[in-house]
């Protein structure tokens, strides 16, 4: 029974309890360095103990209290000066069982949100930081999610730590006059990591539960923290709508459902229910980027069927996005939209308008959107090119296996 | 009069211990001569965040200020326990709203 236990399994368990042991270690340390090395510690004795003595009754205290001792011991080899005396009397203090252990360990993940997400770090920063630190993969699936070349997020990391530890930045939630200028950063982090669980990226299955449920608790951990502020009540909402369809998103064998194909019947409407009291209860007066999102994945839970969508609504609320975000792949949802709403020529009109702009040329989703919409308009030659194009592009194995199958399925050219 | 020497260093220099022990016998001399008034080492310029007030919203540099039109024109040392304190104090200085305040660590005194 014990030989069950791998290198697999203790690297999932890792992940995310590993980089809440990092973040509630971090916030006593204010040192990125230490905590990490800790935890590194912690999983070596894992990997050394777990396949031989069993896993642990509960794996997460075990990581959290493994790792508190091995910072201990490091600080004990170093010199004991009194302020070490100090720190090392808060790891002592920090031995938390049963309930009290996650609510507190969610306080320091949303702390470590909030520290990666500081303005006095760079843009790029911030978000290979956010992904390190809150969602847990490693630095070359960062590399390949953000498309810059693996030493540039070593880099930026090293950078990154060193600046919080020297300058201070503290692992706290900042005071209400600092919110504000964060919340956008900290809001698009919880985003990331559903994201990163919805749709994983490099991940052999599609879709990481683990991650999902991370970002809702601390989607709810924000709205509880911000009550009334619509952009949060919105990514709350939009991260429960999504969630809620998260069983029919891939089938038994793993493969990708299209939202079309998807058993409505077996969505969570507990979830949709939670989600749409939310959006009744923000105000609709100027939506940002996440409540009107939270409203287009809204008119898809209320739709009893597929063909019974309301895709001018959609529109309607993509082109509002359009307005204050734009980006290629909020133009790509809007051609697909119109394509809905519309008929597929005008959609298939504005995908090729937005084609001769260069970001789009490596983005997977587009090729596949222009393929489908090839395909429906009888122009199989394209939509054979672009489904091509398509899965040399796509990073997701999953999808890869999906876009193949499309393309297979495009009944063969007759040669004349 | 007292007068301020601020050292420019490039930036990938790390000094060994050799220089920190000449900085010390500079003090120490002008100590004895009656000239010492203060010094202090400053964390690297990765660790320096850039404020400025435009328009009454505040922005934030990762890094040292890059401006060659503006030049140093004084400095103030606050006691903070974060980053977002001495940002708070950077930013209600006037130079914020016309010119750039360079916020940076002072470095500890036992390293």
């Amino acid at each position: 029974m014990h030989s069950t236990i791998d290198g697999e399994q203790i690297d999932r368990l890792f992940r995310l309890q590993g980089s809440r042991a990092v973040a509630t270690l971090a916030r006593i340390f204010n040192d990125l360095d230490r905590a990490e090395d800790a935890v590194q510690d912690a999983y070596a004795q894992a990997l050394d103990r777990w396949p031989r003595y069993g896993l642990p009754e509960n794996p997460a205290a075990w990581i959290m209290v493994t790792a508190r001792n091995a910072a201990i011991d490091a600080l004990r080899r170093e010199r004991t000066a009194d302020a070490k005396r100090q720190l090392l009397a808060n790891l002592e203090a920090l031995i938390r069982v049963d309930t009290s252990f996650d609510e507190e360990a969610m306080d320091d993940r949303l702390a470590m949100i909030f520290a990666a997400c500081h303005p006095a770090l760079s843009e790029e920063t911030r978000i290979a930081l956010t992904l390190r630190f809150a969602a847990g993969p490693t630095v070359t699936e960062i590399a390949s999610a953000l498309l810059v070349p693996q030493p540039t997020v070593s880099q930026r990391l090293v950078r990154a730590k060193h600046k919080i530890k020297r300058a201070r930045i503290a692992f706290a939630i900042p005071e209400a006059a600092n919110l504000p200028d964060r919340l956008h950063d900290v809001l698009r982090a919880v985003y990331l990591i559903f994201n990163e669980g919805y749709a994983s990226s490099t991940n052999r299955s599609l879709v990481r539960a683990d991650l999902c449920e991370e970002a809702l608790r601390l989607a709810e951990l924000l709205e509880r923290l911000l009550p009334g502020q619509s952009e949060v009540s919105g990514l709350h909402a939009l991260v429960l709508f999504h969630d809620a369809r998260r069983a029919t998103r891939v089938d038994e064998s793993g493969e990708l459902v299209l939202l079309e194909r998807q058993d409505r019947s077996l969505w969570d409407r507990r979830k949709i229910e939670r989600a749409t009291s939310l959006l009744e209860g923000a105000s609709r007066h100027s939506a940002g980027p996440y409540l009107l999102q939270a409203m287009i994945a809204q008119e898809h839970a209320r739709a009893a069927t597929w063909e019974a969508t309301n895709w001018r609504k959609i529109l309607d609320c993509y082109e509002s996005l359009a307005a204050i975000e734009p980006s290629p792949v909020v133009e790509l949802n809007r051609a697909v939209a119109l394509a809905y709403a519309d008929g597929d020529e005008p959609g298939l009109r504005l995908l090729d308008a937005m084609a001769a702009r260069s970001a789009l040329l490596n983005y997977a989703p587009f090729f596949g959107a222009r393929a489908e919409l090839l395909q429906r308009v009888g122009r199989r030659a394209e939509a054979r090119a672009s489904y091509s194009r398509a899965i040399e592009l796509t990073q997701s194995i999953t999808e890869r296996r999906f876009l193949e199958g499309r393309l297979a399925g495009l009944t063969p050219l007759e040669s004349h | 009069m007292e007068y301020m020497c601020l050292f420019y260093v490039p930036e990938d220099a790390s000094p060994g211990p050799e220089v920190y022990a000449e900085c010390i016998a500079v003090a120490e001399e002008a100590h004895r001569a009656g000239a010492m008034v203060n010094a202090r080492g400053l964390e690297d310029a990765s660790s320096a965040t850039t404020v400025r007030i435009r328009d009454g919203k505040r922005l934030l540099t990762d890094g040292p200020f890059a401006e060659t039109k503006e030049v140093l024109s004084g400095f103030f040392i606050f006691e903070c326990a974060s980053l977002d304190e001495a940002i708070a104090w950077a930013s209600k200085l006037p130079q914020s709203r016309y010119g750039s305040v360079e916020v940076r660590p002072v470095r500890a005194l036992d390293h």
